[in-house]
């Protein structure tokens, strides 16, 4: 328990701590925020997750990697059950939310989705103005208070680095904004109802590098208050933004571990070789 | 460099990988050229010969520069990661050390120049000579290792280099005798200690590319660290070859 909270401790925002070195991570001595174990997914008969079994530790970027249709984006959208909505699908085992099992039939799906906010590949604001698009979470759960709604537009997005570019307009339409600032308000969006993690499927593939380099400032600022979760299929920004990385190949999990331990000595020929850019 | 650097999707990166693995070995070549040539000016009293030696010096400096800066395009172009990573590092710090051994034997061939025309001793160096002949197999060995990746190579390196310490102090102790014996000889034993204060620094240099293999091929930093942790290291990944 002493090694872990010394490890934590230093550890600055930008995952360094004062010192500029970088103290190697153990997932064993993290806090966890979610448990996945022995999950298959099934679309039809074809079974897309093959026996997942992971810890996503709390307050940490967790990235997933690996070739399209590897079962990524499908292992994401199992933490907020946006699988739900498709027919076909079909889950075994067990996703635990703060011990809690989130396919329990007495979960409220609504409420868990609040918890586990999510971001998309392409931004997604509502035709409404930048304030609305904040504001709209709360109205749903009822706040009405001017003066409460004001400030957590402000706060979200101050927090999503947004607000500077905004402030002056914040009455516009959301769809006036450029790609990159439309993604930042969908994460501000996201925080605004104060989630617990934050789900992110390929949040930059659609933006400039510029763009790209504010949200993963973002993303690196964000970790200090949430759970991260990263789907991303570039990889430089893997090794960029996350502390942990899972490689995933045909629906399983191959590895799992430190990113600066698989980016630089993965344990497992397929993880090199996709990293690498090898054949398989 | 063994199939694995020639496995990339994109047959560019796998081209500017063998280029580099190419020019290392010339460069690695080289250095051990000076090495060898830099004693025989010294026994036959060749000026020219050593003069050749001065003159590859440049060359050796400049081919590292060469390499450094295409390392350094591979990097900020190609961002490698694991072992095309480690590769580049490796490569980085062995063309260090082989500029090393080329000064060194720049500095053998500068004294073999002063040296020729002053009287052959008994021996005629053939002391130095034959460190010469072991300092100069384990760089080969070294760049051997370091091409076929076979990290096995950097525990016979250390264990060469301690015989190489050995025989070092063994020849301080019978140059100071020398001294003390015949202060007339003192300008050419003081040249003969410098000589062989070289000889034993590329010993070093070519442990050190051991250590690099051991980097490249398995991820571990060994370096400064006791023998027998080498050891341990080899040992498990053998077995965990084994297992394989």
């Amino acid at each position: 328990m002493m090694e872990q909270n010394q490890s934590k401790a230093p550890m600055a925002s930008h995952g360094l701590p004062q010192n500029g070195k970088r103290k190697p991570l153990n997932l064993r001595n993290e806090e966890v925020s979610m448990e996945v174990r022995g999950l298959n997914l099934y679309y039809g008969s074809d079974r897309a997750l093959k026996d997942i079994s992971m810890v996503i530790p709390k307050k940490r970027v967790t990235a997933f990697i690996g070739p399209s249709g590897c079962g990524k984006s499908t292992l994401l959208r199992c933490f907020n059950r946006m699988n739900d909505l498709i027919d076909i699908c079909r889950i075994e085992g067990e996703i635990k939310i703060d011990q809690q099992d989130i396919y329990h039939p007495s979960v409220d799906v609504p409420e868990l989705r609040r918890k586990v906010g999510m971001v998309f590949q392409k931004p997604n604001p509502f035709p409404k103005s930048i304030y609305e698009n904040i504001a709209y979470g709360l109205r749903l759960q009822g706040v009405k208070n001017r003066r409460k709604l004001d400030e957590v537009v402000e706060n979200s997005l101050r927090r999503a680095a947004l607000w500077d570019e905004v402030k002056d307009r914040l009455n516009d339409n959301a769809f006036g904004l450029s790609g990159g600032q439309q993604q930042r308000l969908v994460i501000a969006r996201a925080i605004a109802i104060e989630p617990e993690v934050i789900l992110l499927d390929e949040p930059c593939s659609a933006l400039d590098p510029i763009s790209t380099a504010k949200v993963e400032e973002l993303i690196i600022d964000l970790k200090e208050t949430y759970t991260i979760v990263i789907v991303t299929h570039n990889m430089q920004q893997a090794a960029r933004v996350s502390d942990f990385t899972a490689y995933m190949y045909l629906g399983e999990l191959i590895e799992y571990d430190d990113t600066a331990k698989l980016f630089t000595n993965p344990a497992q020929k397929a993880t090199e070789d996709y990293i690498t850019g090898r054949y398989g | 460099m063994e199939k694995h650097f020639e496995q990339h999707i994109s047959r560019q990166f796998n081209q500017e990988l063998e280029m580099l693995r190419q020019d290392v070995m010339a460069m690695g070549g080289m250095a051990e050229e000076m090495v060898r040539e830099a004693l025989t000016a010294l026994v036959d009293g060749d000026t020219a010969r050593a003069q050749q030696v001065i003159d590859m010096d440049d060359e050796v400096n400049q081919m590292e520069k060469d390499i450094d800066a295409q390392c350094n395009m591979i990097l900020a172009r190609r961002q490698p990661t694991a072992s095309d990573l480690r590769l580049v590092l490796a490569i980085i710090k062995t063309v260090n050390d082989l500029e090393r051994v080329g000064d060194e034997a720049e500095r053998i061939a500068k004294i073999a120049v002063g040296l020729a025309d002053t009287d052959r001793p008994r021996g005629n160096y053939h002391e130095l000579e034959s460190m010469g002949v072991t300092v100069r197999g384990m760089l080969h060995d070294a760049l051997d290792g370091f091409v076929r990746l076979v990290p096995e190579v950097a525990m016979a390196l250390v264990r060469e280099d301690e015989k190489v310490d050995a025989e070092y102090e063994g020849l301080l102790r019978q140059y100071y005798t020398h001294l003390v014996e015949d202060p007339r000889s003192t300008r050419r034993v003081l040249d003969c200690i410098w000589i062989a204060r070289s000889l034993e620094r590329i010993g070093d240099h070519a442990k050190n590319i051991g250590e690099y293999i051991i980097y490249l091929v398995e991820g571990k930093d060994l370096r400064h660290s006791p023998r027998d942790e080498m050891e341990r290291t080899l040992m498990n990944e053998d077995k965990k070859s084994d297992d394989q």
